[in-house]
């Protein structure tokens, strides 16, 4: 039986003559591992059900973007990802009223039921995003509405009086769509993806992929992959976030697998029995759910039953806490680091000693 | 730039296939699984009333630790990190024991160290809730989760001093009474004592913790047992073979006491509550209330306020500039009092350097003048003396000379004689 550490202390003087000492706030020692399982059942282990029961109660916040050019298929892919009609379609293109003169920022949100877990799912859209002749700078009102979620929450979060669960409305993930050219990467795409790859977790993916055959497929996003990595654009999941080897080798096999190419669609047909989700051609029905047509199961699996948590985990504790500590830094001059409770005098400038004549 | 929020527009939609989010609570506790949980208990009640043994007995488990002697000169507080596994939850659980609580004579202050300790732990994690670069993820929160208040089974009513401290500590802590050593209370004098004690409390307005009621599956056995409170519990660490299993029991010659008996004693009940049912809520009741209430108070006293609504945003910060540019003022004067005083100092302290210099030159001039002197002494005796030399010389010349006329006309006169003589004899 490992024997506990010598114990830290907190010492108060009873002496009224001597004021009392400053307790030091007791550091736990080095924890000793010990495996009660031995010895009989305590129930720590519940506290797992305690926590699954306290967060159904209170549900789930998911901010999804999607970022692409008109016409590559966003609005049907968001709804087939969550099998309902969350986001409206560009409506009968009418070219005289329809193109925006900038890239607007639309957000709509919906509550979500699946299994008891409630979920409140808002998908921000950005109509007229790269459809102007000059394109230059369009990612700036993306990014701008970004940083401004980011600076709401950090109000609240500096409020005296907060609130018990502050309004999350921060991106979470943003969908970038890629026309499927079949030769490289855009420098739209390049230049969009690069200022914001830093900001929020980027997840590109290929639109309408099924005007590509395999081989094209797959060399496509081998070049994108390259590229991407060329430019320096690191893509959900990152690198430099993986936490240990586990999570390092099922990430890995994951960006090996991207950008996803995918096909969305809301229609059902029948298929060998069964209905699935898929696109009628002359030549055949894509299917939608399909691995051998297109890759759409893999990003649902990835973005929501997998990775959504880590998602929304990674927006708050990395970009949300950069974004923060430039914003504190640029407002008060203060070195990294130091808190307001704590702050490092500016050291006195040496006055030069006055020479002995 | 346009920004459509089209807030109130938030309808249900129906999902026509299943979409795979319900795995959403899944992924939210494998993370939490792997990060570990922080469980951190605080015991107040006086030495030897059952504190370490009670907490043996919860977790199956010996902290080693020494029983405290009753001689302590006040209250302290000790605590001690454990690492609990059970099947894939790691529980780091710490356990805070007040040391020497209740013997002294004086328990005016006894309450202070505990108040201090809690504070200091909500006060490190708002330090480290301000700090710019901060990671909270993986902070080792410390703060005090549960406070289990050991009342003396006098069978009578509440001390004195539970009753200050547990006021005292109500708006910091959530405060679980239990009666310990219950075994020394008989049934039906228990069930007095308890109605006693929740009697007193409310009337004295201490605020114990609540179990909550919200939500449906734990409201009904929370209500049940909240009836119960204070828990009257047994503590014990020794097996004693009842039938034919082990339990956990205190043997007497009168008969066997079962800590796992629900008939016995509440210490199931108390298990039940503080891990198997709350711990969750205990955890966020401190983060959500006991810390935000901290939080709250702390940045009101350091001067800080919430601005409204159309003022300018991000009020600590600017609050705090404000402060810290007249703290640079203050710094400013400081530094220039401080100047001046160096000059002054300076200056005393050239002209004391002048002065000594003065009075060495005035020295070295003496010395100088005195050399002088002494060289022409030395000078003029040296004349003196070679006056002397000299005329010893003179006179030693004079001397000799008178010698060698005395000699050759004495030699003369021997020759003159020797002539004579020879003279004679021709």
């Amino acid at each position: 039986m490992s024997k506990g550490l010598p114990e830290t202390r907190t010492d108060a003087a009873m002496s009224e003559l001597v004021p009392e000492p400053r307790p030091k706030p007791a550091v736990p020692m080095k924890p000793i591992g010990i495996n009660p399982n031995l010895l009989g059942y305590i129930g720590i282990d519940t506290i797992i059900e305690q926590m699954r029961k306290k967060t159904m109660k209170t549900g789930f916040d998911f901010n999804i973007m999607v970022v692409g050019q008109s016409g590559l298929g966003k609005s049907t892919l968001v709804n087939t990802l969550f099998k309902s009609q969350v986001s409206r379609k560009a409506s009968s293109w009418n070219r005289e009223e329809k193109i925006p003169k900038t890239v607007e920022i639309k957000a709509i949100g919906h509550v979500i039921e699946e299994g008891g877990v409630k979920m409140k799912l808002t998908v921000i859209d950005t109509p007229g995003f790269g459809d102007q002749i000059n394109n230059e700078n369009c990612w700036e009102p993306i990014e701008k509405y970004i940083n401004e979620q980011y600076e709401k929450f950090l109000k609240e979060e500096v409020n005296i009086a907060r609130k018990k669960r502050i309004p999350d409305t921060r991106v979470h993930c943003c969908l970038y769509f890629i026309s499927p050219t079949g030769h490289s990467l855009r420098p739209l795409d390049l230049e969009f993806m690069k200022h914001l790859s830093k900001v929020v977790n980027i997840i590109p993916v290929i639109a309408k992929a099924d005007t590509m055959t395999l081989e094209e497929k797959s060399e496509f996003k081998q070049r994108v992959r390259k590229e991407l990595e060329v430019n320096g654009i690191e893509f959900y999941p990152q690198k430099e976030f993986d936490e240990d080897l586990e999570d390092k080798t099922e990430n890995d096999k994951i960006r090996e697998s991207m950008p996803f190419a995918v096909v969305g669609s809301d229609k059902e047909y029948q298929v060998n029995g069964k209905r699935v989700l898929g696109r009628k051609t002359p030549w055949g029905i894509i299917e939608v759910e399909n691995l051998n047509h297109c890759e759409f199961a893999l990003l649902r699996d990835f973005v929501i039953r997998t990775h959504l948590q880590d998602l929304k985990e990674v927006t708050h504790n990395i970009h949300y806490e950069t974004y923060r500590a430039k914003r504190l830094n640029d407002n008060g001059g203060l070195p990294p680091g130091e808190g307001l409770l704590g702050t490092v005098l500016p050291p006195v400038p040496a006055t030069p000693c006055p020479t002995a004549e | 730039m346009s920004i459509l929020f089209r807030n109130e527009e938030l309808r249900n939609l129906s999902l026509s296939g299943h979409v795979g989010f319900d795995s959403l609570p899944d992924q939210l506790v494998n993370k939490s699984t792997s990060q570990g949980f922080c469980f951190n208990i605080l015991c107040v009640g006086e030495t030897g009333i059952g504190k370490s043994t009670l907490m043996d007995t919860l977790f199956n488990t010996k902290f080693e630790s020494d029983p405290a002697t009753h001689n302590e000169p006040g209250v302290r507080l000790k605590a001690r990190s454990y690492e609990l596994q059970e099947s894939n939850v790691r529980l780091k659980l710490t356990i805070v024991d007040t040391v020497g609580f209740g013997d002294q004579i004086n328990k005016d202050d006894s309450y202070k160290p505990i108040v201090e300790y809690i504070d200091a732990q909500f006060e490190a994690y708002l330090q480290e809730e301000l700090k710019i670069k901060r990671s909270l993820f993986n902070y080792h929160d410390t703060r005090i989760h549960a406070c289990l208040y050991f009342i003396a089974p006098t069978g009578h009513s509440l001390k004195s001093l539970d009753l200050v401290t547990m006021k005292k500590l109500d708006s910091k802590v959530n405060i679980i009474p239990i009666i310990a050593k219950a075994d020394t209370i008989a049934k039906n004098e228990l069930h007095k004592f308890k109605s006693k004690i929740m009697s007193e409390l409310v009337s004295n307005g201490v605020q114990i913790y609540q179990f909550p009621t919200d939500e449906e599956t734990v409201a009904e056995i929370n209500a049940t047992m909240s009836v119960h409170l204070p828990f009257a519990v047994v503590g014990s660490t020794e097996e004693v073979k009842i039938g034919n299993k082990m339990a956990k029991a205190r043997q007497y010659p009168w008969g066997v006491v079962q800590v796992e008996n629900e008939n016995h004693c509440d210490f199931v009940k108390l298990r039940e509550m503080l891990i198997r049912v709350n711990m969750e809520d205990l955890r966020e009741q401190t983060h959500t209330r006991h810390y935000e209430l901290y939080r709250r108070c702390k940045l009101e006293e350091m001067g800080f306020k919430d601005t409204d609504p159309d003022s300018k945003p991000f009020s600590l910060q600017e609050t705090y500039e404000a402060k810290r540019n007249e703290f640079l003022g203050e710094l400013q004067k400081k530094e220039e009092e401080m100047r001046q005083m160096f000059v002054m100092r300076v200056k005393e302290k050239e002209a004391e350097l002048k002065e000594a210099e003065k009075e060495l030159h005035e020295k070295f001039d003496l010395l100088k003048r005195t050399h002088q002197e002494e060289k022409k002494k030395v000078e003029d005796k040296k004349k003196e003396l070679e006056e002397e030399v000299n005329n010893f010389q003179k006179k030693k010349a004079a001397a000799q000379l008178l010698q060698s006329q005395a000699q050759q006309s004495g030699a003369q006169q021997t020759k003159k004689d020797k002539d004579k003589k020879n003279a004679s004899f021709t």
